[in-house]
Parts: structure tokens; C-alpha cells; sequence
């Protein structure tokens, strides 16, 4: 009857933390209502991958050989394989998102871009942490904001922390309510928060709705040829919305495809959320300069629009330029709400909304430009 | 501290904002031609 309790004999305190922390992210999920699509299905996931012997991964059995297990076949197959999880992801993606308000206030792609200085800045802290050179790039991905693009680009560079990279990526999207206020006050006066900002937006003809996924595809891929995966599928999605032809795609893109891809991608997370890669110091340290990274982010951006102040008649808000990180809609709403803490009267959502898809085209255009630039780095 | 690989991370933060924003530059420019040249789908009233 040994069989009964043979789970139990080898089980390490390492795997039972592990099973806390899969409570704790359902918790979150549940309770706290913090990306639950994606921290639910992880958290249930990092219970199932630390059980001792557990069949969900692959076995060696004695007198059997090698058994597959479905987390592992479904991590080999949708993330390993290609990355096609989260590029699927990206087309139900940009199904959902409107470039209206961007495409009204084009210079708004500037905040957008600068947003992504925590990235590299967070890379730059990693590498003097003494991480590996693409562990330090995987990390400094989290900066994006982006979950799908920070697990495909450390998919990519076969980084050791995966799994952790993507728990922190998800996580401290949910967290913008309480990282963004904190970092945009350090950087703004209250007098630059309550500067009030009139709508009057241009109109965007159906032409450029149509041709702005296809220009932005082909001017990104261009620049960084590792891109069009990224940028590709994203800008695939938005011309499936905007065409005005395939309605029925659109919608079903956004909602049953979406959620279907979010719902495999977040178990199949986990198949790297075992306790022996998990707990250790570097998950801890790579908490912190996630950290780090939606501030410097954060911080970019709103230095990125006080710079445009200098030139500017028509003083802009700078905390929109915060919200040129891809937590949509989180960001704008963390801006709007800033706004009007500052003055009743002050409505910032469009223009933080049209920063905050721009910063949804930049991150995943700087996942792009990584990929093409770390391999000539360091070859 | 690796001082070698924080070096290449300070090329690579250089080479990537710069291709960042070359890429975010094309496309406001690019936006802002066809806001101005293509017709507004929004019919003034008369």
C-alpha cells in the first residue's frame, strides 16, 4: 500500500510554497478581480504542476517509458513550438482595440514610444544584477506592459524565467492603479496636473482606419524585420475590425477567439511555474525591477510630454503621457481619474485613451526591435 | 556587477528608443498625410 502515501513522501516545502502562491493569484483573481482571465487559470495551473509526480507534466514511468503530460505538450506545442499562443492572442487583440483617438492626435505616438524607456532601462539594471544577457532583456520586457509580448520575447531568447517574468508582467498590470499615481506625482506639479485640455479631435476617414494597420506593419517590419510576428498579428486583428466587411470575424476575434486563447495561454503558463525554477532569489529580484519598469515607464512618458510643454502654445497634461504604456484600458482611466482628483472639471480619458493604444502599438513594435537587435549584440 | 553586459545594455537602450522612435515618426507623419488628404466619412450639415 505504499502507493497510497507516495505523493505525500516526496513532496518539498519548495512545492507547498508553490501551492500558496497558486492560492494566492486565485485569490487575487477571485477576490481582487486583478486580471482573473489569466491569474485564475495560472494560479489553478501552479497547484496542478507542483504535485508531486503529477500527470499533467511529462513522466518517466518504470516499466512504461515516457508519458506526456498535457501542460507540458500544450507548452511545447502553443508557446515553444512558435509562440502561437500569444500571437494568436494578438489578433483578438487588435480586433478589440479602436485607434480612433490616436489616429485624431497623431503626435500622441510619441508618448507612446518614449513610455517604453523603462524597458531598456530595466534591462540595463538586470545586467548589472549580474543576470544573463537574455534573462536581463526577458526581464526588462516586463516594462512593456504587455503580457503576451514580454512571454513571447523571453519565449524566444530562452530565458530561465518565463514563468516568473510572466506572473510579474500580469500582475503589475493589474497593480497600475497603485504603481502609475505614485510615479506620475513624483514627476508632475500639481499645477501641470490640473492643465485642462480641450477635445476637438480630427476626423478619421474610413481610408486611414483601413490603411493604418497595413502602414504601421510595413514601416515597423521594415525597421525591425523580428517584428512583423508581433506587429503583424496585431495590426491583422485592427484590419479585421476596421475593414467593415468581416463584422462577424471582428466580433467572434474579440470574444470567443480572445477568450479561448487567454484561457489555454494561462494554464499553459504555468507549465513553467514549477517550485525548483520559482523559489528562488531571482524571482524576488526580478519582482523588483518589474517594478522598476512600469515606473521608469511611467516616468518616461510623463518627462516626454513635459518636454513637448517647452515648445507648445497649447500646454498639454503631462500625465497623459504616462499612460503611453499597453494596460489599456487600466493607464487612461489611472490618468482620468488623476485628472479629475486635481479638478472636477478636468476630463483627460480621450486623449490619456489615445496615448494608451499608442503605447499598445510601441511595445509591442519595441519587443520587435529587441529581437532584432539583441542577436547582433551578442553574437 | 557585469559591467560588460550592462555596457551592451546602454548600446542596446541607444540603437532601440532611436529605432523606437524612428518607427513612431514615419507613422505620425505618415497619420497626419492621410487625416489631412483623405475625406472625412462625417457628412457636414448644409
Amino acid at each position: 500500500m505504499d502507493f497510497l502515501i507516495q505523493g505525500i513522501t516526496i513532496i518539498t516545502w519548495q512545492q507547498v510554497v508553490m501551492w500558496g502562491i497558486g492560492g494566492l493569484l486565485i485569490y487575487l483573481a477571485i477576490a481582487k478581480d486583478l486580471e482573473p482571465a489569466l491569474l485564475l487559470p495560472m494560479g489553478f495551473g501552479a497547484i496542478l504542476v507542483n504535485i508531486p509526480l503529477s500527470g499533467v507534466l511529462n513522466q518517466t514511468l518504470a516499466g512504461i517509458g515516457d508519458v506526456n503530460g498535457i501542460i507540458d505538450w500544450l507548452f511545447q506545442v502553443g508557446i515553444e513550438a512558435a509562440e502561437v499562443l500569444p500571437l494568436l492572442l494578438f489578433i483578438g487583440i487588435g480586433a478589440m482595440i479602436d485607434f480612433g483617438p490616436l489616429l485624431a492626435n497623431p503626435k500622441l505616438f510619441l508618448f507612446g514610444a518614449a513610455a517604453q524607456f523603462g524597458i531598456f532601462a530595466t534591462i540595463f539594471f538586470a545586467s548589472l544584477l549580474g543576470f544573463d544577457f537574455k534573462d536581463a532583456v526577458s526581464i526588462g520586457i516586463i516594462g512593456a506592459a504587455d503580457g503576451p509580448t514580454s512571454l513571447l520575447v523571453s519565449q524566444v531568447l530562452k530565458s530561465n524565467y518565463i514563468g516568473t517574468i510572466a506572473v510579474v508582467a500580469y500582475s503589475y498590470m493589474a497593480l497600475v492603479p497603485i504603481i502609475q499615481p505614485i510615479a506620475i506625482k513624483l514627476v508632475t506639479t500639481k499645477k501641470e496636473r490640473c492643465i485642462k485640455m480641450p477635445y476637438n479631435p480630427k476626423s478619421v476617414s474610413h481610408t486611414t482606419r483601413v490603411l493604418f494597420p497595413i502602414i504601421v506593419s510595413i514601416i515597423a517590419g521594415l525597421v525591425a524585420p523580428a517584428s512583423v510576428a508581433l506587429v503583424g498579428f496585431l495590426m491583422f486583428g485592427n484590419l479585421i475590425r476596421e475593414c467593415g466587411v468581416l463584422r462577424s470575424l471582428s466580433e467572434t476575434a474579440q470574444k470567443e477567439f480572445a477568450n479561448i486563447i487567454t484561457l489555454v495561454l494561462g494554464i499553459t503558463i504555468s507549465a513553467t511555474m514549477r517550485a525548483e525554477s520559482m523559489i528562488n532569489i531571482q524571482t524576488l529580484m526580478i519582482m523588483g525591477l518589474g517594478l522598476l519598469a512600469f515606473v521608469f515607464d511611467t516616468m518616461a512618458g510623463v518627462l516626454m510630454a513635459k518636454f513637448f510643454n517647452l515648445f507648445l502654445k497649447e500646454k498639454i497634461n503631462p500625465m497623459i503621457g504616462g499612460a503611453g504604456i499597453s494596460a489599456f484600458p487600466m493607464s487612461a482611466r489611472v490618468v482620468q481619474k488623476m485628472g479629475i482628483a486635481e479638478d472636477k472639471h478636468n476630463f483627460l480619458l480621450m486623449h490619456a485613451i489615445g496615448t494608451n493604444v499608442s503605447g499598445q502599438i510601441a511595445s509591442v513594435i519595441a519587443g520587435g526591435v529587441i529581437l532584432s537587435l539583441v542577436p547582433t549584440l551578442i553574437k | 556587477m557585469d559591467m560588460t553586459n550592462a555596457t551592451i545594455a546602454l548600446i542596446l537602450m541607444g540603437k532601440g528608443m532611436a529605432a523606437i522612435f524612428v518607427v513612431a515618426i514615419i507613422i505620425y507623419l505618415i497619420v497626419t498625410l492621410l487625416i489631412k488628404f483623405t475625406p472625412s466619412d462625417v457628412k457636414e450639415d448644409k
